[in-house]
């Protein structure tokens, strides 16, 4: 056994299967079919902080989707918690991305009539398990611990690049969900506020226990990762897994 | 505010222009339509109005719907029997004191007698048919109209001159009798008598006001040459809707045929259904024009939130969440609209209200409109129909949207 590969048993035997993929395949049906990810098997646990990268059109953006539950594989099967769901009704795997998974786009993509906090507080809202006054003063730790405690009650549009970022991290962990998917976090957004955000990103698991999964093209990013996975031409092609401070 | 509700509210809000001509648009045929409703019906409770109050509710006359049988019929059943002509009866009700006794026991109306006689006036080379009717004035208030409807005297005078007539006064426009004048009265049956006109009377059935004449019912049995004579019951009800089913009552009890006004004016019942028709039809169809604007209107939002949509599905609302706000906009659309065609119509109605017209056919100075709360609800709830029907296939469409295209087609 390799020094890299022990180390992956080290860090598997700690944590527990988050979200699996078992021999997924996804192709875009059409004239000429496109294989956007072909075969894919991997095992994302508790805990950990997953590094996508790979050339464009290497499949990244869609394997992340997939690991979402954003689109459905054409064979294969994925795996949130045990609990198989590519033959959920729609309206459960929109339940399992509402309570499981917090999303975090390369554009932030706030809802621009509402305010900061109501964007924070929209999946609180769907779920509705919470009153009135908790999902505010929860939004509003949210957005405090982010730095934003300032920018509450400010459009979207008054807010920098950066800032408005931390509000979309602030708004995947509304309802607590255990795993972060985050497609190119950074990508719209200058080093100084790249960094902020990983720095967000990073905390997000080593202070809260928290799983992130982020496709990126930056290698030095990823390279800061707990795991590394490489795609190419929708196959993975490397999976690497490295000892980090948190040991 | 509920989740949906508050976002459905923000993106109507955020689009005050195209959601106020879309608001317009539902206003606009929810206010023609209850204007057109109210009219119609107007016109309509207008005439039946007069024609319930002018005619009697139901009319028994000395006729039967089926002949009686012959007696040679009904002793030799099994033989068959030609050339028989009907068997002559004596005209009039029969016993019609205790006919209308019997009658005043239950009906929830009352009941007069009178003596219906097909004569020719004749006055200054005029020679009209008329339908001359025998009353007695002081029972006619009980089941007309009439004595409301007298112009220049009251019923009463039919009292005061020996054959005195009252006739209407398109009658007596036709052959320019004028009160005091003597006109001739000819009947079928050889009869001819000189009576005076003591009044006239205006009922606004045109078809009555040009073709009828009542004299006390005396006059009616002389002109019929038989004393005693009966021949119609006139009976007018408490509640004028039920004459159908009195009538059909009535004749059960009696055996004389008893035509209630509906069936006596079939005719114009069976017009106005094919007048409310034709009204139900434009109605629809302007509320139909009016949904194409939300219609419109939910496309548009739709198409501009395809990446709002597609976030929050990501986010984890479901296919009927994302569905319901864009229905609840278009019935927010509908609503608003509804409320502002309520208005109008009813500022429509006041204005046509108000426009003086002066027309041969109508007796009043101005427009008859009906206001009911029935045509603002039935208005409204079309409006709300067909704008949440527009708005559910966009809203259908929107809630489909794949979520990783739209975030794939923004980055």
């Amino acid at each position: 056994m390799s020094a890299a590969a022990a180390q992956d048993t080290h860090i598997v035997a700690a944590t527990a299967p988050l979200i699996e993929a078992r021999n997924v395949t996804r192709i875009l049906p059409g004239v000429v079919p496109t294989t956007l990810v072909h075969n894919i098997d991997l095992v994302i646990r508790e805990n950990e902080f997953v590094g996508i990268t790979g050339p464009s059109g290497s499949g990244k953006s869609s394997l992340l989707y997939l690991l979402g539950l954003l689109d459905l594989p054409t064979s294969g099967e994925v795996l949130v918690r045990g609990q198989e769901t590519t033959n959920m009704a729609e309206e459960d795997r929109a339940h399992a991305r509402l309570t499981m998974l917090g999303f975090v786009f390369q554009f932030h993509f706030l809802l621009p009539e509402f305010t900061v906090l109501e964007n924070v507080m929209l999946p609180m809202r769907a779920l509705g398990q919470l009153s009135a006054s908790a999902m505010r003063t929860r939004g509003g730790d949210l957005l405090g611990s982010l730095g934003l405690g300032d920018h509450m009650n400010k459009r979207p549009d008054q807010l920098s690049g950066g800032q408005r970022q931390r509000v979309a991290v602030a708004r995947a962990l509304a309802n607590e969900p255990p795993v972060i998917l985050a497609d190119e976090p950074t990508g719209s957004l200058d080093s100084k506020s790249s960094e902020q955000v990983f720095e967000v990103l990073r905390d997000l698991v080593h202070r809260h226990g928290k799983t992130v999964v982020a496709v990126t093209h930056d290698l030095g990013m990823a390279a800061r990762m707990d795991r590394q996975i490489e795609l190419i031409d929708g196959a993975i092609v490397a999976d690497k897994a490295v000892l980090v401070e948190r040991i | 505010m509920n989740l949906i509700l508050d976002i459905a509210w923000t993106h109507v809000r955020a689009r005050v222009r195209q959601t106020g001509f879309a608001v317009a648009g539902v206003a606009t045929g929810v206010g023609f339509s209850i204007m057109m409703a109210s009219l119609m019906q107007g016109s309509q409770d207008d005439f039946t109005n007069r024609l319930v109050n002018t005619l009697p509710n139901v009319t028994v006359s000395d006729e039967r719907r089926s002949p009686p049988p012959q007696p040679a019929a009904t002793l030799y059943a099994a033989a068959e029997i030609h050339g028989l002509t009907p068997e002559a009866r004596r005209r009039g009700i029969k016993n019609p004191l205790a006919t209308m006794a019997a009658l005043e026991a239950w009906l929830p109306g009352a009941v007069g007698p009178s003596v219906k006689v097909q004569a020719i006036i004749r006055y200054a080379n005029h020679d009209i048919a008329t339908n001359i009717i025998g009353i007695d004035p002081r029972r006619e208030s009980m089941i007309s109209d009439l004595p409301k409807q007298m112009r220049g005297a009251t019923l009463n005078a039919l009292f005061r001159a020996t054959n005195a007539i009252v006739i209407g006064d398109r009658l007596s426009d036709k052959i320019g009798a004028r009160i005091g004048a003597n006109i001739t009265l000819q009947t079928s049956e050889g009869a001819r008598l000189n009576a005076q006109v003591v009044g006239f009377f205006h009922t606004g059935v045109r078809q009555l006001d040009e073709s009828t004449a009542y004299v006390l019912t005396k006059t009616g049995q002389i002109l019929s040459k038989q004393t005693g004579l009966i021949n119609e019951l006139r009976v007018r009800l408490r509640e004028p809707m039920t004459s159908r089913e009195i009538a059909t009552r009535i004749e059960n009890d009696t055996g004389y045929k008893s035509v209630s006004w509906q069936e006596a004016n079939e005719d114009l019942i069976s017009t106005f259904i094919i007048r409310n028709l034709i009204m139900y039809t434009v109605v629809g169809a302007i509320l139909l024009v009016a949904s194409f604007g939300t219609y419109n209107i939910i496309s548009t939002i739709t198409h501009e939130k395809a990446r709002d949509i597609a976030i929050m599905k990501s986010l984890g609302l479901s296919e009927y969440t994302v569905r319901s706000i864009f229905v609840i906009e278009a019935m927010i659309i509908g609503v608003a609209g509804a409320l502002a065609g309520f208005l109008l119509g009813y500022l429509l109605c006041l204005a046509l209200g108000s426009i003086e017209i002066k027309n041969p056919f109508l007796d009043s100075d101005r427009l008859p409109l009906a206001y009911t709360y029935t045509h603002y609800l039935l208005a409204g709830a079309v409006a709300l129909v067909s704008s949440v029907a527009a708005g559910y296939q966009p809203a259908r469409k929107a809630a489909r949207m794949h979520p990783v295209e739209i975030i794939r087609g923004a980055t």
